[in-house]
């Protein structure tokens, strides 16, 4: 057990004064999604720390937890752990781009709509 | 193809997001950070620049393609302003994800950088004790009380805000606000995120290449991201930096410290009345940086005030700051940029940006003649963020590295 004054895991999550606003229809659904994307963060997390193993093994054919903590990738190490940490975000946040590639589109016919006019003989 | 003929290579990746966490500046009282919690930030400034570039733009395009026209069909008329284009935004799902995510985001962060900094709140403020400990450059008050606008309300979602000590001596919370803001805003303010700061002095230099300030005064200083790279530019000079945060200030003079800067000297005190702290015409130079919108109309103009009071005949006073609200700024954008009046904790933000500037600074006593305005953009070692340093392009409503420089310089 720790002898620290404070308990990190009570404090960490302490919420700022002031009453806080809500933008979703509905509270509860922006509730699920503050848990999605705390979880989303988490995913992240474990992956780049499975990318940090991966590469120690690939450098020294053995890794350590020290060398974990002290890995430093290369600017071309960055810069690929960056890019899939876009693709991962991208891959997560799918519904939004689509959401705006239907307002580029406007207005357009459903499925329902076109078997309806294809269901048409004449 | 036949499989000989092709490139074995992966197609070569071209990034532009932020940089690893990892190149951050680490001076001697920096938290250290695990490998878990550097993952933790990496993914926050990637959210981050994906909310800003990616959804964001969604607004706007939602504003054009439904929320304006829904308006022109009611037959309303056109937006007389910001505010009744927001209360049509917030009823729109483009804006309320957009706007749901960024706050869970801006708390995400905070409670990161707190979990980083309370674990080691022994180690730390131990640290922070030691270097301060009997030094004069640190002056606290105890009896301080915080002004209303630093108290109502935890600025920027950041629990406790610049003053709270969760134990005597504590610098957890400027430890925090320190190590999160390379992730809020993907490192472009700098290694050190003192990028304004390093502008600033630069186009002192550029634009006053006469002006040699002996004293120097930083107004609102916090933890001294950007006073150190002005105390840097001029060694010799005393600077004084004020701030109304004991915890800032001791956290301030620690890593004022350990990254070599000796000429820099801690005050607690409320900026909008320094009589009891400094003479007339006792500064060469008053600087405010990314502050005037933690203030509020009340104090402002007392600031402006204080402003000519302590300045030299000859010496200059800088405020920098977002830009202004004008008639110029389209309504839809000074309604993205209240984003972080009304959502992100920053009460003033909107009031203050609506403020004319140069009238209030006539009203502190100086000649509209004296006037001094301009623009700096942050500084960044462009080794490391080479998109920071060439960017002019991408907006972020409030939230980019470039601001306004209001100032005057006293006649005399
Ligand atoms: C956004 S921070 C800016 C910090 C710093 N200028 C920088 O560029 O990093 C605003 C700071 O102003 C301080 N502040 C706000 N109102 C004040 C007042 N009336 N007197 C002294 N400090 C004040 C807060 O404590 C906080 O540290």
């Amino acid at each position: 057990m720790s002898t620290a004054t404070l308990d990190p895991l009570k404090l960490a999550g302490s919420k700022a004064k002031g009453k806080r606003p809500w933008f979703l229809e509905n509270p509860d659904t922006e509730r699920v999604m503050n848990i999605t994307l705390a979880l989303m963060q988490e995913v992240a997390v474990i992956r780049e720390r499975m990318d940090t193993v991966e590469r120690l093994l690939d450098r020294d054919g053995v890794v350590t937890r020290e060398a974990i903590e002290t890995f430093e990738p290369s600017k071309e190490e960055a810069d690929e752990r960056g890019y899939w940490m876009q693709e991962y975000i991208a891959r997560c946040l799918r519904i939004l781009q689509q959401d705006r590639e239907a307002i580029a589109r406007g207005k357009e016919d459903s499925s329902e709509d076109v078997a309806d006019e294809f269901a048409k003989v004449d | 193809m036949a499989d000989a003929e092709r490139d074995p290579r992966p197609d070569p990746i071209e990034y532009d997001g932020p940089p690893d966490y990892r190149v951050v500046g680490r001076h001697g009282v920096y938290p250290e950070t695990s490998h878990d919690e550097i993952a933790r930030f990496n993914f926050l400034a990637q959210m981050n620049r994906h909310l800003s570039t990616k959804v964001m733009p969604g607004v706007a395009e939602a504003f054009d393609a439904r929320i304006e026209p829904a308006r022109k069909k009611a037959k309303k008329g056109a937006y007389k302003t910001r505010h009744e284009v927001r209360k049509d935004l917030v009823q729109d799902p483009m804006f309320q994800w957009w706007s749901a995510m960024r706050r869970a985001t801006m708390e995400t962060r905070q409670q990161a950088g707190r979990w980083v900094t309370i674990r080691q709140a022994d180690a730390l403020n131990g640290k922070v004790r030691t270097l301060t400990e009997g030094d004069p450059r640190l002056v606290l008050n105890a009896d301080f009380k915080q002004p209303r606008s630093t108290d109502a309300i935890d600025h920027h979602c950041m629990p406790g805000s610049y003053h709270t000590e969760l134990v005597p001596g504590d610098v957890t919370g400027p430890a925090n606000y320190d190590a999160g803001i390379f992730a809020t805003t993907g490192g472009m303010l700098g290694r050190y995120n003192d990028g304004g700061g390093v502008a600033v002095a630069q186009w002192v230099q550029k634009n006053l290449p006469d002006f040699q300030p002996k004293r120097i005064l930083d107004l609102g200083a916090g933890l001294g991201h950007n006073v150190l790279p002005i105390a840097a530019a001029f060694p010799d000079a005393e600077v004084i930096a004020v701030d109304a945060g004991a915890p800032m200030l001791r956290y301030g003079l620690a890593r004022a410290k350990t990254m070599g800067i000796e000429n820099v000297t801690f005050i607690q005190g409320d900026v909008s009345d320094l009589k009891d702290m400094f003479e007339d015409e006792s500064f060469d130079w008053v600087q405010s940086t990314m502050f005037l919108h933690e203030t509020s109309y009340k104090t402002m103009p007392m600031i402006f005030a204080e402003t000519q009071r302590l300045l030299k005949p000859g010496g200059i006073v800088l405020h920098v700051e977002q830009p202004q609200y004008s008639d110029d700024m389209p309504l839809f954008e000074q309604a993205m940029r209240d984003w972080d009046a009304f959502y992100n904790n920053e009460p003033f933000w909107t009031k203050m940006h609506e403020v004319d500037l140069d009238a209030w600074m006539e009203t502190a006593g100086f000649d509209r003649e004296t006037l001094i305005h301009g623009g700096v953009a942050a500084v960044v070692d462009p080794e490391v963020f080479p998109e920071a340093a060439e960017d002019t392009e991408q907006e972020d409503y409030g939230r980019k590295a470039a601001w306004h420089v209001i100032g005057a310089r006293k006649e005399g």
